[in-house]
């Protein structure tokens, strides 16, 4: 996908002022986040299984090399045939490698969000080949002119009912619907016949399981299944993350990615899928491909911001996120939005291109408090921001204001004397309200809002005061 | 028991009063209070912009001005979270500071924390002819575990009725450079915590942390909105309630 996160400013000014957005974003506001508070209830021990989660998806990357060997091993015990992508391109390429070997016109395609990555739909469209998403969400954008996703388990979650009733009756010819269920079932006829006509399936992987050679998908739609049973040929496209060592280990996680996801105890559908059809089985594809991602992911776990890696997609951190329920999943101008895309994002195409995502976040830490896998975000993007600052990508005036105050904040003595000053300059700016209307230098405040203006004289003058008239002497000397 | 006050570099600057009914709280139980003359600022704003070595820097002086003190107390719950959760990370590779960092971090508390866990205190000089809602600032809730003990003090301000507002716990927008940087963003948050203030029916918003009152102050009255805004050390001493 086109990478537009260095205009995520001027991104977020449009979108706070969309107001069909605004009014969508605040109908998706508070349902996911409820949900889940409920949920978690049902486990005895959400807390402790968080930790049993934690520590799965850290042995798991520890030893990921081991791994995704043993992963082979077994996935091609079975029949099927394991392949690795190093970029972007490289997805694309095999992709279309596979599609030429099989006399491949149609695909279609359940959710994934790394294909999005690598932009697949509109590589194989380039190479002249049918791709139809299935999942529901994924659907509705492809047919709105491939508008990207703007959350990672619910792509379209930024369109109403209302402008999904238009493009379909636009897109499809029909008289407009305006019940769920009759669009719903608009989507499912329009899909049927893609499932039975098309050539291969491409779907994602929720997990990769080592000691199995198999790929679990996690969905609500049942397209997966379809998309991945019906062809002849189905490819698993996943990074190298999702790899888990043991079935048992998958037990675990599943009792926390639908419930932080969706607030589902368990999602419709769960799909375990395992090798080729075997002889005299009935159910099982003729042929099916792995291919398995790094396309930067390597780069991370050498990184200091590793901890992201234990990602498992469920979306709680954008869902609680407040910056992302303002401004929506578009603002952050790739893949991934909201707090885990603020790692991601940078790391995959570059801290120059995404230093404000890292930056836009007022580390309040919901996210951090709501991961079921316990990843320190507020701490990882501390991380990146002190990448960025070294590497001189934010702005001069941001970096000399934090130097010059530290400067000061280093200096008692000169910080009293400028903060003195400064206090008195402040404290005329303010009007009869005691407020400052605007602020030189501070506009960013006080554009929308006022700045209380300060009392005038400081804690620590009016203190040595107090201590000069009642002559205390200070108990002790200072310490250091 | 000797407690270092760290009155926060935001009160020391923009509302010396707050220093001022935390200090009166923290006498009337009977603690022997210190305020180191030279403190200046935790190291937060260089720490949360990327500046490791300047946040270094002044965490080595915040350590070297109170590890003399029993106890650390700030009339906040970012400055207080800041030494308590974070200081550590900032000294990793260096075991002596480490152990300092870690020693202080372990004696570091938020002011409303302090006052009921530690001081067990029982009652409070203030009064507040009114209805109350309790905004609970980020870093006090989520890295002090600030919560139930500020409700606690509040329910004992004579005259005072505490209502909850909606989303109590959910941030205002300020986020230190996060509200001029991204001021847009930060101004829309701080709009959806104004209007649940209003919503309330309050006629005051009490909290914790200064940053958040400049912010949530700053929008109630360009909104036109007169409801107040106080540190919940004001109205539990009774000054500028």
């Amino acid at each position: 996908m086109q990478v537009a996160s260095m205009h995520f400013k001027e991104r977020a000014h449009v979108l706070l002022h969309d107001e069909l957005l605004q009014s969508n974003l605040a109908k998706f506001k508070g349902k996911f986040v409820a949900a889940r508070r409920a949920a978690i209830t049902e486990l005895d021990d959400f807390d402790g299984t968080r930790d049993a989660a934690k520590a799965i998806r850290n042995r798991a990357l520890e030893n990921l090399d081991v791994w995704l060997e043993m992963f082979e091993r077994n996935a091609s015990a079975r029949g099927a045939t394991v392949l690795y992508a190093q970029t972007p391109a490289d997805v694309n390429a095999l992709v279309l490698e596979i599609a030429a070997r099989h006399a491949v016109a149609k695909i279609i395609k359940s959710k994934s969000m790394v294909s999005e990555e690598s932009a697949l739909d509109h590589a194989i469209e380039a190479a002249g080949l049918e791709v139809v998403e299935t999942d529901l969400g994924e659907y509705i954008l492809q047919i709105n002119d491939y508008e990207p996703p703007s959350h990672i388990i619910g792509p379209a979650l930024h369109k109403s009912k209302d402008q999904v009733s238009d493009l379909f009756a636009k897109h499809h010819g029909t008289p407009r619907k305006t019940e769920i269920n009759e669009l719903c079932m608009e989507a499912r006829a329009q899909l049927r016949q893609h499932y039975l006509s098309a050539d291969m399936g491409i779907s994602g992987g929720n997990f990769l399981v080592a000691e199995t050679g198999s790929v679990v998908l996690v969905t609500n739609e049942g397209n997966a299944t379809l998309t991945t049973t019906l062809p002849k040929v189905h490819i698993a496209i996943s990074g190298i993350e999702k790899i888990v060592p043991t079935l048992e280990d998958v037990a675990t996680l599943m009792r926390l990615l639908p419930r932080s996801a969706t607030g589902q105890s368990i999602s419709n559908y769960v799909d375990i899928l395992t090798g080729t059809k075997g002889e005299g089985e009935f159910h099982g594809v003729e042929h099916m491909y792995f291919i398995l991602v790094d396309s930067g992911r390597t780069a991370v776990l050498a990184s200091e911001v590793r901890e992201a890696l234990r990602c498992i997609r469920c979306g709680a951190c954008m869902n609680h996120c407040p910056v992302y329920q303002n401004i929506g999943g578009h603002s952050y101008g790739w893949v991934y939005p909201g707090p885990i895309g603020s790692i991601l994002t940078p790391m995959y195409v570059g801290l120059d291109k995404a230093h404000d995502l890292p930056n836009a976040s007022t580390m309040c830490n919901q996210c951090g408090v709501v991961c079921p896998v316990r990843i320190p975000l507020p701490d990882l993007q501390r991380k990146l921001r002190e990448q960025a600052f070294e590497r001189e990508l934010r702005p001069w005036h941001e970096r000399a204001g934090i130097k010059l105050w530290a400067w000061f904040a280093l200096r008692p003595r000169a910080y009293a004397w400028a903060t003195r000053l400064g206090m008195r300059v402040l404290r005329r700016l303010g009007s009869r309200d005691g407020m400052i209307h605007s602020l030189p230098l501070g506009s960013g405040w006080t554009a929308e809002r006022d700045m209380p203006a300060p009392a005038g004289r400081t804690f620590r003058e009016l203190y040595a005061e107090r201590t000069r008239t009642s002559q205390q002497t200070l108990p002790l000397e200072n310490a250091a | 028991m000797r407690v270092g006050f760290f009155v926060t570099c935001l009160v020391d600057l923009m509302r010396p009063s707050i220093g001022f009914a935390a200090l009166r709280l923290l006498e009337a139980a009977g603690v022997d209070v210190y305020v180191p003359p030279t403190q200046t600022c935790c190291g937060q704003p260089a720490y949360n912009s990327g500046d490791r070595a300047d946040a270094r820097a002044l965490a080595v002086k915040m350590i070297q001005e109170f590890e003399g003190c029993d106890w650390v107390v700030a009339p906040s719950g970012s400055c207080s979270g800041m030494v308590r959760t974070h200081y550590a990370e900032l000294f990793a590779d260096d075991p002596r500071m480490l152990a300092r960092a870690e020693a202080l971090a372990a004696r570091t508390r938020e002011l409303t924390d302090f006052l009921v866990d530690e001081l067990e205190l029982e009652r409070v000089p203030g009064r507040f002819d009114g209805t109350i809602t309790y905004h609970d600032s980020c870093a006090g809730l989520r890295e002090m575990g600030v919560k139930a003990q500020p409700r606690k003090l509040l329910a004992k301000v004579a005259d005072a009725k505490l209502v909850e507002m909606a989303e109590c716990e959910s941030c205002c927008g300020f986020g230190g450079t996060f509200s001029i940087k991204y001021g847009e963003i930060s101004a829309r948050m701080a709009d959806n915590k104004c209007q649940h203030i209003v919503n309330s029916g309050a006629d005051a918003v009490v909290l914790g942390d200064l940053g958040c009152m400049l912010n949530i102050e700053g929008r109630l009255r360009r909104r036109g909105d007169k409801t107040r805004v106080l540190h919940v050390a004001e109205v539990l001493a009774g000054e500028g309630a």
